[in-house]
């Protein structure tokens, strides 16, 4: 098990090394660099910087260097300084920013996921048990209903449909005078009313899928023999199926939660977009926007060690869980 | 050996079970017809498959011609316009069926909001005629003419199937126009990443080893990374001042950079079984060379995999074209996509005042889950010899 442990994360060592010189690249990937963007800047705000000074503080900043030099030196300050360069838009560090809002995201998207399983994973369970019955063509409509409709279609949908029906405008985490205000009994009572549309949103989009995967995985187990044992046995049905085949079709859940991570990280961008949520995913938009390249990079940096972590993560999950992994 | 000749003869040849005639003639039809005609047979069981076939193909012919079915060109800006509902068609007037016909609208203002609204003028009747003259285009870059399949003769009305938006464009012609672009991003796009899916998925399964882990690894990789900051971190990077035409193109080349890992996984799943079948083994000792073993034997065998992968990942790149557009990050303005369309209905307050804004979205719905619907079909028919 050790060794599996550890010959995973070696493998973890060249993939975050990548990722980082990717996300970098993207970060340079527009024309001109940090001091034509801070000049622009300046020019906006009425104030201008010569010639001169543009390039005396190009090599102030070192950005004349060798690229890889110039990769060095951002690597060198996250790795041990965790300072990740000045968001141009914002004027603060990227660090708070990207904490500031990491909060919120972390609930919504850890909530809808909770609930994503809580759905998928009992539907799919029935669907199986009762192939073609009437709940189980529901539940296939619902599931491909859901693979068609876009998240940010549905959000949209919702929203309107509140608006016309209950008179409300449920965009943003609260409504406009909660806003500022400390928190209360009001505001958080204000909060539920708004933050049930991107749960439902997120849940009923995942779930949609998840259902497919476990429904599909359930029916391989059932048909195999071990199943037919445990009924001779003298077990009942709940025991049976509960105890035995859903573990096994569980299998793929647990080999992607792990991707979960860089997913809770961000949020779901479009969605927050619609519903303009202050999360993390509204804030890297922006930042691609107005090519606020350091906040950008960041973000897929941040983003690409979750998925390296988490899919190393997961694979240590699924070698606990199924011996056959750890020792092929 | 004696006791092989006392057995009586018939009982070397196996007796075909009692079938009725109908069936003796399917099942002879099984034995002899080429393998497409059974994946077709096969295919044609799936009814949603079918109607969702069907539904494509009338929309792609929709969208080739979208300037002769359309009534308007997608930039016909009409300011005592904005905004109207969708004209209703009828085929009843005062009681009595007439040819299909719209009301004419009437403009007027809310005297309370004083917000422009709009009436049926239920007394005047505006018949559908067919091939009438409009404004002048190119039918497919070729013949200059001014004949659009249908509209109306009359020179302040206009028939607006699903209304118009914010500067009275008909939202229609619109919708029509977006789906050339909509439609072949995602056929482009599936196009590259056919190419990358097939090329990575060939080697990594063909050849194994650590080319094959580093490729799996690569794959994965890229999998588990939420697509859309990922396409949204690419797209960002185009300079805004580009050729609209040269970002369409490098925009569906970034939704394939992802799309294609779907495919690889499909073709290395096929090379990997494939290798080891006896026919593949044959092919070798009679010194075929590698090229030809793949192009030749191999890749024919998974045709149809791949063409239900391909057609599985088309509503993928529709949905990320939509998105990008959508946020503003993929297509913009002057070029008319779906998700460029979409961009008018993002707010709440557009929406409530102009639900048809929403249309674009139904359509990228209907879209999507016809693909879904086709792609299900072509995945059961795939191996029509299975069970």
């Amino acid at each position: 098990m050790l060794s599996y442990i550890g010959r995973r994360l070696m493998w973890a060592i060249p993939t975050l090394i990548f990722v980082s010189f990717i996300s970098f690249v993207i970060i340079q990937l527009p024309p001109g660099d940090f001091v034509t963007a801070y000049a622009a800047q300046l020019r906006n705000s009425g104030d201008y910087i010569t010639e001169a000074q543009e390039a005396a503080l190009r090599a102030e900043w070192g950005l004349n260097d060798p690229l890889l030099v110039q990769y060095w030196r951002w690597i060198s300050n996250i790795i041990f300084y965790g300072d990740f360069g000045r968001s141009l838009e914002w004027n603060s560090a990227v660090s708070d920013l990207i904490w500031e809002r990491l909060g919120l995201t972390l609930a919504i998207s850890t909530l809808s996921m909770v609930f994503t399983w809580l759905i998928a994973i009992p539907v799919g369970v029935y669907s199986a048990t009762r192939q073609y019955s009437v709940f189980d063509y529901v539940f296939t409509v619902f599931g491909f209903l859901g693979k068609g409709v876009p998240d940010f279609l549905l959000a949209l949908i919702l929203m309107w449909m509140t608006f016309v029906w209950l008179n409300m405008d449920v965009g943003g985490l609260v409504s406009p005078q909660f806003e500022g205000q400390p928190w209360d009994l009001a505001k958080f009572g204000n909060m539920l009313t708004h933050i049930w549309i991107p749960l439902l949103v997120l849940a009923t989009g995942g779930a949609a899928g998840l259902i497919r995967v476990m429904r599909a995985n359930m029916l391989d187990e059932l048909r195999k023999p071990y199943v037919e044992t445990a009924y001779a046995q003298g077990f009942g049905e709940r025991t049976v199926v509960w105890r035995y085949p859903v573990r096994v079709a569980l299998n793929p859940f647990i080999s992607t939660v792990g991707w979960a991570l860089p997913a809770l990280f961000s949020g779901d961008v479009i969605t927050a977009v619609v519903l303009n949520l202050p999360t993390t995913g509204p804030l890297l938009l922006q930042a691609l926007k107005m090519q606020d390249m350091y906040l950008a990079g960041s973000f897929i940096l941040i983003l690409s060690v979750f998925t390296v972590i988490g899919t190393v993560l997961s694979d240590i999950l699924l070698a606990l869980s199924d011996p056959r992994i750890r020792f092929s | 050996m004696t006791d092989l000749q006392i057995l009586p003869p018939q009982s070397f040849t196996p007796q075909a079970p009692p079938l009725a005639p109908k069936e003796q003639f399917n099942a002879d039809a099984t034995y002899t017809a080429k393998p497409w005609t059974l994946i077709w047979w096969r295919f044609r069981k799936h009814k949603l498959a079918v109607v969702s076939l069907a539904f494509m193909a009338i929309l792609g012919f929709l969208a080739l011609f979208a300037d002769f079915m359309s009534p308007y060109t997608p930039n016909t800006i009409s300011r005592l316009n904005t905004f109207a509902p969708p004209n209703v068609v009828r085929i009843f007037h005062e009681g009595q069926l007439h040819r299909p016909f719209i009301y004419p609208m009437k403009r007027a203002r809310d005297i309370e909001t004083a917000r422009v609204i709009y009436q049926e003028d239920r007394g005047k009747v505006l018949p559908i005629r067919f091939f009438v003259a409009g404004e002048t285009y190119n039918l497919l870059g070729l013949v200059e003419t001014n004949i659009h399949f249908f509209g109306i003769d009359d020179r302040r009305q206009q028939i607006n199937l699903l209304g118009t938006e914010s500067l009275g464009r008909d939202l229609f012609s619109r919708l029509l126009y977006g789906a050339r672009v909509t439609l072949s991003a995602g056929l482009i796009g599936v196009a590259f990443s056919f190419v990358l899916g097939l090329a990575l998925g060939a080697i990594s399964g063909y050849y194994g080893g650590w080319l094959d882990s580093m490729i799996q690894r690569l794959m994965e990789f890229i999998r588990s990374i939420p697509t859309i900051p990922l396409w949204m971190g690419l797209a960002a990077a185009l300079p805004i001042a580009w050729d609209p035409l040269f970002v369409y193109v490098l925009i569906t080349i970034i939704l394939s950079l992802i799309g294609w890992t779907h495919l690889a996984r499909v073709v290395r799943g096929r090379f990997l079984s494939l290798k080891s079948e006896d026919y593949v083994l044959a092919a070798r000792l009679a010194g075929a060379s590698e090229y030809r073993i793949v192009t030749r034997h191999m890749l024919p065998a998974m045709t149809s995999y791949i063409i239900a992968a391909v057609t599985l990942a088309i509503p993928e790149m529709i949905l990320g074209e939509t998105a990008l557009s959508f946020l503003g990050l993929g297509l913009r303005p002057p070029v008319v996509s779906w998700g460029v369309l979409l961009q008018d209905a993002q707010n709440l307050r557009t929406i409530s005042l102009a639900p048809w804004l929403l249309a674009p979205g139904v359509a990228v719905i209907l879209v999507v889950l016809a693909f879904n619907f086709i792609g299900d079909g072509l995945r059961d028919a795939a191996d029509p010899y299975g069970q």
